[in-house]
């Protein structure tokens, strides 16, 4: 089967007062048709810019994006390299095609339109929609999020929204001209528990309705699990590890990615263990990277990884690790892939 | 939102009670008002008698009692220069300021509102750069020589407009200004369109970093959309306020440049009163203007309650 999106290379750089930060370095994945995709990392990882950069929507001014993103609607539909496509083009695809919600909702929503205009502004865009119709639409939408009173709540601004209603409405207009891919920057982690489970459950319900692929990006491994086929794992501006969901938390074999899932705590212990943390800092951005980030923080590192970027190697079936290491056999890797 | 409206109101009222007492005290600590009114041979004894007559012996706080309960019924006093009713004066003046003032609050948000959302789109190029300059100019250059620079080129040298007076022409009823009033409306409204550039540039500048307008672009709207619905809808809050209180200081009469065009209006008229120290029609005149700057406040407070939902659901 053909990726939906294919990530290939993906850089990009930022260029400020204080000189160039390198936000994501050689970035690549697949996305299926229909699949979740967890992309997990700290802060600063890349994970969101990853994103913002393959939709276009980093200020053209002051950043670089290089790379391809290749999005291919369906059978027989013509591939386009989103990253080739200037900002008048690529508003074909964004929220009509690809969608993204963001962490704060009540930021992401503008304060002075009501929630119905915002849904009903992509609708009129890129389905041509008029007025009776987008409001029907509209309606459908609110219901099919979970908003009760949708006719009444159309009208309604942002801030007459608690929390999870504003995610969901956000979620409403990310999906009202159903698209294929829906790219979620971490749209829980401003939402308190119980509402990030609900929001959760309602993206999953919506994209077997829909059959839409879906980015997932979060810094909670404790969601992943449940949610995802796949995770990606970046660091350092990169992705460093990528496999189906089982198989990483079973087999993480990329030294980072074992620290992280050591760093989760537990409760099968006495209670009395201090929380465990990965020693060290991330790395400095403002270098382009020469070596493998992890370095600096690698309780495995040898004399080769100061000196080369790792490739993928295929470390088991569909299971990509970018380590000079094998931490199967424990030594280091004879040959390339 | 009915209580904020009527909180807004009572304060309204008792901020224009304060400006009045000000002004009366103001105006009497400039010296005896009868001096002014008596002929220069006057013996002390007659002077005295037309105090009296006139009640200015009365302590001033009496007095000023007075002037209000007066002044509620409509009665400020007739000026002693005119000899006519002091508001009357006034009320004839207003229609040439409000002219004035809206001509120029016109071509203030015209300019100002353009080069401030061209230099806030493109921050840090060129077109900002000239965009700042121009609003930094337009607060800073003094307007009494602006005016006669104008006057010098465009009307002496040019001969394009009169260099003073307000003529007018009749349209479907209508006294209104012919062109006399562009130099003068141009010369006052500079000052509202360096401040309403400067404050649309940055006000543009803050909410296209907003992430609804991330959110917009990644609903794949057009860019005259994001512009209208997103970015001036959002900006337009915090001009509102600048608008309105500029307009009321603009309506309340320049007496600069009313007096360097000799335009008849308010500002011509307080700059005489005042030379004169024609007391009933200076009071008339200051709270025509405190009134008029007071209520429009008001007017914005009340438009923006009607602009930006949140604060209408307070």
């Amino acid at each position: 089967m053909k990726p939906i999106l294919s990530v290939q290379n993906l850089c990009t750089r930022f260029d400020t007062f204080d000189g160039s930060v390198f936000a994501v370095n050689d970035v690549s994945f697949d996305l299926m048709p229909g699949e979740t995709l967890a992309v997990v990392g700290e802060s600063g990882s890349g994970k969101s810019v990853t994103m913002l950069s393959i939709l276009g929507l980093l200020p053209r001014s002051s950043s670089k994006v290089s790379g391809h993103a290749y999005y291919s609607a369906g059978a027989g539909a013509a591939e386009v390299d989103l990253i080739s496509l200037s900002s008048d083009e690529l508003n074909r695809y964004r929220g009509n095609h690809i969608s993204i919600i963001f962490q704060d909702a009540l930021r992401s929503l503008n304060p002075v339109l009501t929630v119905g205009e915002q849904i009903t502004e992509s609708l009129a865009t890129h389905k041509g929609y008029d007025k009776k119709k987008a409001y029907k639409r509209a309606i459908e939408l609110l219901e099919l999020v979970g908003i009760s009173q949708p006719d009444k709540r159309f009208n309604n601004y942002p801030h007459m929204f608690s929390g999870g209603m504003r995610q969901r409405a956000m979620i409403a207009i990310a999906i009202s001209c159903t698209p294929d891919i829906l790219i979620a920057d971490e749209p829980t982690t401003a939402l308190d528990v119980t509402i990030q489970t609900q929001i959760i459950e309602l993206t999953r319900h919506l994209q077997h309705e829909l059959g839409m692929a879906v980015i997932w990006i979060t810094h909670d491994l404790g969601v992943v699990a449940g949610l995802a086929e796949r995770v990606l794992v970046m660091y350092g501006g990169t992705g460093v590890e990528t496999a189906p969901v089982d198989q990483l938390y079973e087999k993480p074999l990329h030294p980072y990615t074992q620290g992280l899932l050591g760093a989760i705590p537990s409760i099968a212990g006495s209670g009395t263990h201090r929380l465990v943390s990965i020693e060290g800092s991330p790395p400095d951005m403002f270098q382009k990277p020469k070596h493998c980030q992890y370095t600096w923080r690698c309780p495995h590192v040898f004399e080769r990884c100061w000196n080369e970027i790792p490739p993928a190697f295929e470390v088991a079936e569909k299971h990509f690790s970018k380590c000079f290491y094998d931490l199967i056999k424990k030594e280091p890797r004879a040959e390339d892939r | 939102m009915l209580k904020y409206l009527l909180s807004r109101m009572f304060y309204s009222v008792a901020l224009l009670f304060g400006v009045l007492f000000l002004v009366f005290m103001l105006l009497h600590i400039t010296g005896d008002p009868v001096s002014l009114m008596v002929s220069r041979h006057a013996t002390p004894a007659e002077i005295e008698a037309l105090r009296q007559e006139l009640g200015f012996d009365r302590p001033l706080l009496v007095q000023f009692a007075e002037f209000v309960k007066n002044a509620l019924q409509g009665d400020f006093g007739r000026s002693f220069r005119y000899r006519q009713p002091a508001m009357d004066l006034v009320v004839q003046r207003i229609p040439a300021t409000i002219e004035l003032a809206s001509v120029a609050l016109f071509m203030a948000i015209l300019m100002g509102v353009t080069i401030g959302i061209l230099g806030g789109s493109n921050p840090n190029t060129a077109l900002d750069s000239i965009a700042r300059g121009l609003g930094l100019l337009g607060q800073t250059i003094p307007t009494f020589w602006l005016g006669l620079i104008l006057i010098i080129i465009f009307s002496l040298n040019l001969g394009w407009f009169p260099a003073y007076g307000r003529e007018t022409f009749k349209f479907i009823g209508l006294t209104l200004p012919n062109k006399s009033i562009i130099l003068p409306a141009f010369a006052l409204s500079l000052f509202t369109t360096g401040q309403l550039a400067r404050f649309t540039r940055s006000a543009v500048l803050e909410v296209m970093n907003e992430e609804y307008v991330t959110t917009a672009r990644s609903k794949g709207l057009k860019k005259m959309r994001i512009y209208s619905r997103y970015i001036l809808k959002n900006s337009a809050i915090p001009l509102i306020s600048i608008i309105g209180v500029q307009f009321s200081y603009l309506l309340s009469g320049s007496i600069y440049i009313e007096t360097i065009f000799s335009w008849p209006g308010l500002g011509n008229l307080l700059a005489e009163a005042v030379s004169t120290r024609d007391f009933f029609l200076v009071q008339a005149t200051a709270f025509f203007t405190s009134f008029v700057v007071i209520g429009l406040h008001l007017v914005t407070d009340i438009i923006y309650m009607l602009v930006d939902p949140r604060i209408r659901y307070r």
